[in-house]
């Protein structure tokens, strides 16, 4: 054997440092109630949940080519079931969270084997279609309001916690929870067979199928991990809001717009993407949502923008042709040259 | 000297990072049949593909009549008289027969070639002209392939592979057609993996080998020995 | 009888409309397998653009059709060459998510120079005339839309197949890039099915301004209806289309006479029956 050793590992001295800071970040973060204030602590969660519907689409369209309009359906659902089982069910509310993510991967199963019959761009369309009847069917349901919606009473909301301070750092660490175990499952089972499998497939995919990985059920599988999570962060979202009705549970601007935008705009196909993408998405809110439509026009256009002159997003212009990664998973090889 | 009909002078050509020519050249006089020859994977395709101007090529690598045309978009290029036979017929499958002659025809350039001139040539064709071009057999779709890029009337007509996965009976009557197409002054190159075949159809020989120039000469004078060496590059 | 007979011909009608929605969809995927999510917000920008020129030159909306189709058809043209065509490729995400800014932009520019108060083109008294056929009546307005439907469906059917143009759209499809081996500049050939389709979407929005009030966020259902009208056809199929939007008309039509609220959820769930059993749709091409 020649002197020289090739190895061949993941984690790069950068990736290393950039766990460790992520993890001290956490830390941090989870103290906020003690050192933020009441609406910093509201702005946080509603972070943390957008980071969590980012990085889901992102898995979905980035990684597993189903580009979907429509994901507002499992925010939707997420919230009514949230609403149905302590509201009409009268479990307590963290069992009614814990079950969230399991009806809703239960009810996307049918619907994946539906819409998958549609291809690219008309499958987008197809989860449109989806969400549209979940909402006109929440609008049905009038022992959740009906059409114009329900608060979820007082006595509900005190049987999470007594105090108003436990229970909004109760919310919000859920919030963090969250954002935390989305992006660690995307982040493990992009490393994980299926994962590869599913970056083959994206890649391209006639070569994978000759490669014997079954494109459909790497797919199916994904599509419900992902509307399970979704389910949760949607039961999550209306947790913090108190509140819900058909038009703000489904609100295709609200769920997938804005969704769409942080991910385009951090960067497709990357862990990293979404979180500067959110990060990106609520310094611009804070700062310009006055604006209003202008601000939303803004955005159409940056989206437009950024898809035609560097459709890797902000983080493939900062990352470059070198592939630096901050969430190690890509092998290389070490010892050549 | 007379000015070259088409000049390819130093072309490189890439595939994304991958680069699968490199510095060819090639003259084409007004009249000649230009006989190209090589392994899979020489890159006779990739030439064809950057003379047509699907590849991207430096200007004044490609020259028709002294004038630069590298990098050229396709459809300007195919306006200046040049066709293709694709390899592999690429034949548009929702137009018919006489659908796929007459869009080839679309550039309504003067010249001989006509509806009527093509079923002349290949007789079979007028009574399949409503079938759907795809139902053919294979050697007829090449004779589609063949009449979509004449009846543009073109300068120049590049033949890449036609006679590939067709029968020798076949490939032996369409052979039998080339007199009387080239014959009309039109100028040919013709991409060919049966030697014999490329030799006894053309005037001068080009041979590639990954990517450049092996060997060229007139086709009667190259020798076995010659050939076999630029071919494998033993 | 009687009873379900009116909704019927009522739906029959209304599928005239949503076939219109679903003609330019079904055009611009035809021929270059792309899909406009912002479909339904075009339509709804053309019945604002009819809404200003008939009440700024004081035209009957029938009429400032006139001028709605050729500007639509020109904008088409030019968002095409400018900016669509820049997305066109093997990769299904850009032409996706730029469609889907388009919309965003769309209906919030719309939301700036409109506001969000529904408006509504005044067509006088063509809009309440009817006529009696047999034991129900029928309303001359969407009878109108209805044969306008069928006639554009028609036209296009016939452009398609028997014009040099119809064969390079034909041509395209099948081949993109050996169809610019015979001089056809493909860029120019996208940029004019653009055209046509949004041509067709003004006539679109022009008879949804006169039949209904529309609003700022209108489009999305109006591309969901024209999506779901070209899935039940069958794609590649134009008078498909147009049997389309009639079974999904007399879905709603029919859906609202069981209850008023369950119109549009019932045609969503023909959409989703039919996906489930004729996943090709009901008439696809054959080929």
């Amino acid at each position: 054997m020649p002197d020289q050793t090739l190895s061949v590992s993941r984690s790069t001295r950068l990736s290393t440092v950039a766990m460790g800071v992520l993890l001290v970040i956490i830390v941090v973060m989870a103290l906020a109630p003690w050192w933020a204030g009441r609406a910093d602590l509201r702005l946080f969660g509603e972070i943390f949940l957008y980071l969590a519907l980012a990085s889901l689409w992102n898995l979905l369209a980035g990684y597993a080519g189903l580009v979907s309009v429509g994901q507002q359906a499992y925010v939707g659902l997420g919230g009514y079931v949230f609403f149905a089982l302590t509201l009409l069910a009268g479990l307590h509310p963290l069992l009614a969270i814990a079950l969230a993510p399991l009806i809703g991967a239960l009810i996307a199963a049918p619907v994946a084997t539906l819409i998958f019959r549609l291809r690219g761009a008309y499958f987008a369309i197809g989860t449109w279609v989806v969400a549209e009847v979940f909402r006109l069917t929440a609008a049905q349901v009038s022992a959740l309001g009906g059409g114009s919606g329900i608060s979820l009473p007082v006595s509900v909301v005190t049987t999470l916690a007594s105090g108003r301070f436990l229970r909004e750092a109760l919310a919000y660490w859920l919030a963090l929870g969250v954002a935390v175990v989305v992006i660690g499952a995307v982040f493990l089972f992009l490393r994980s067979r299926r994962g590869i499998a599913l970056m083959a497939i994206r890649d391209n995919e006639l070569a994978a199928r000759s490669l014997g990985i079954d494109i459909w059920k790497t797919k199916f599988v994904v599509y419900l991990v992902t509307a399970g999570l979704t389910t949760l962060v949607g039961a999550l979202i209306f947790l913090q809001k108190l509140r819900i009705s058909p038009d703000a549970a489904f609100s295709p601007n609200d769920w997938t717009a804005f969704v769409i935008f942080i991910v385009v705009i951090g960067g497709i196909g990357t862990i990293e993407g979404s979180i500067i993408g959110t990060l990106i998405f609520f310094a611009l809110r804070e700062t310009l949502a006055d604006l209003g439509t202008v601000y939303l026009i803004a955005m159409g256009l940056a989206a437009i923008l950024i898809m035609l002159k560097a459709p890797s997003g902000l983080w493939g212009l900062v990352r470059g042709r070198r592939g630096l990664e901050l969430f190690p998973i890509s092998r290389r090889v070490r010892g050549l040259g | 000297m007379t000015e070259a009909l088409l000049d390819i002078q130093r072309l490189d050509a890439f595939y994304g990072d991958f680069q699968a020519l490199y510095g060819v050249g090639m003259q084409v006089n007004r009249g000649d049949v230009i006989a190209v020859i090589g392994a899979n994977g020489a890159g006779k395709t990739t030439l064809m593909r950057a003379v047509t101007g699907f590849l991207r090529a430096r200007p004044d690598a490609v020259c028709w009549k002294g004038r630069p045309i590298g990098g050229m978009r396709v459809d300007q290029i195919a306006a200046l008289g040049i066709a293709l036979v694709p390899e592999g017929r690429l034949l548009f499958a929702s137009l018919s027969v006489e659908e796929n002659l007459m869009i080839g025809g679309q550039l309504k350039r003067k010249g001989p070639w006509s509806l009527k001139r093509i079923y002349d040539l290949f007789p079979v064709l007028e009574e399949r002209r409503n079938a759907p071009a795809t139902s053919l057999s294979g050697g007829q779709q090449q004779m589609v392939a063949i009449g979509r890029a004449l009846m543009s009337n073109p300068e120049l007509i590049m033949m890449d592979e036609i006679s590939l996965g067709l029968a020798p009976v076949i490939i032996r009557s369409i052979y039998e057609a080339l007199p009387g197409i080239i014959g009309e002054g039109l100028t040919a190159i013709v991409v060919e993996q049966d030697i014999a075949k490329a030799l006894s159809v053309s005037s001068r020989v080009y041979c590639l080998q990954e990517g450049r120039v092996s060997l060229t000469g007139p086709s009667g004078k190259v020798s076995h020995d010659e050939i076999s060496r630029a071919y494998f590059g033993i | 009888m009687e009873f379900w007979l009116e909704p019927i011909i009522q739906g029959i009608l209304l599928g005239g409309l949503y076939a219109l929605f679903a003609a330019g969809l079904s055009l611009i995927f035809g021929v270059m397998r792309l899909v406009n999510i912002a479909h339904g917000d075009l339509i709804v920008l053309s019945s604002y653009v009819a809404l200003t020129t008939s009440v700024m030159l004081g035209l009957h909306p029938l009429a400032a059709a006139l001028i709605v189709v050729p500007v639509m058809a020109l904008a088409g043209y030019g968002l095409q060459r400018l900016l669509l065509n820049r997305t066109m490729g093997n990769d299904i995400l850009p032409p996706l998510l730029v469609t889907f800014g388009l919309s965003v932009i769309i209906q919030n520019a719309l939301l700036t120079f409109y506001s969000a108060d529904p408006q509504k083109l005044k067509a006088g008294a063509i809009e309440t005339a009817s006529l009696g056929i047999g034991p129900v009546s029928v309303g001359v307005l969407p009878l109108i839309v209805f044969m306008t439907a069928v006639l554009v469906i028609g036209l296009l059917q016939w452009m398609f197949y028997h014009t040099a143009l119809g064969r390079a759209f034909r041509a395209t499809s099948d081949r993109q890039d050996i169809v610019q081996l015979m001089g056809i500049n493909r860029a120019h050939i996208f940029a004019l099915a653009m055209a046509l389709a949004l041509a067709v979407t003004a006539l679109a929005g022009v008879f949804l301004g006169i039949r209904t009030s529309f609003d700022p966020a209108a489009g999305g259902s109006r591309l969901i209806f024209g999506f779901e009208a070209v899935i039940i056809g069958g794609l590649g199929n134009i008078w498909g289309t147009l049997a389309g939007g009639v079974i999904l008309g007399v879905a709603q039509t029919l859906g609202a006479k069981i209850d008023p609220g369950f119109q549009v959820q019932a045609g969503h769930l023909v959409f989703l029956i039919i996906l489930a059993v004729r996943p090709r749709g009901l008439f696809p091409r054959i080929d």
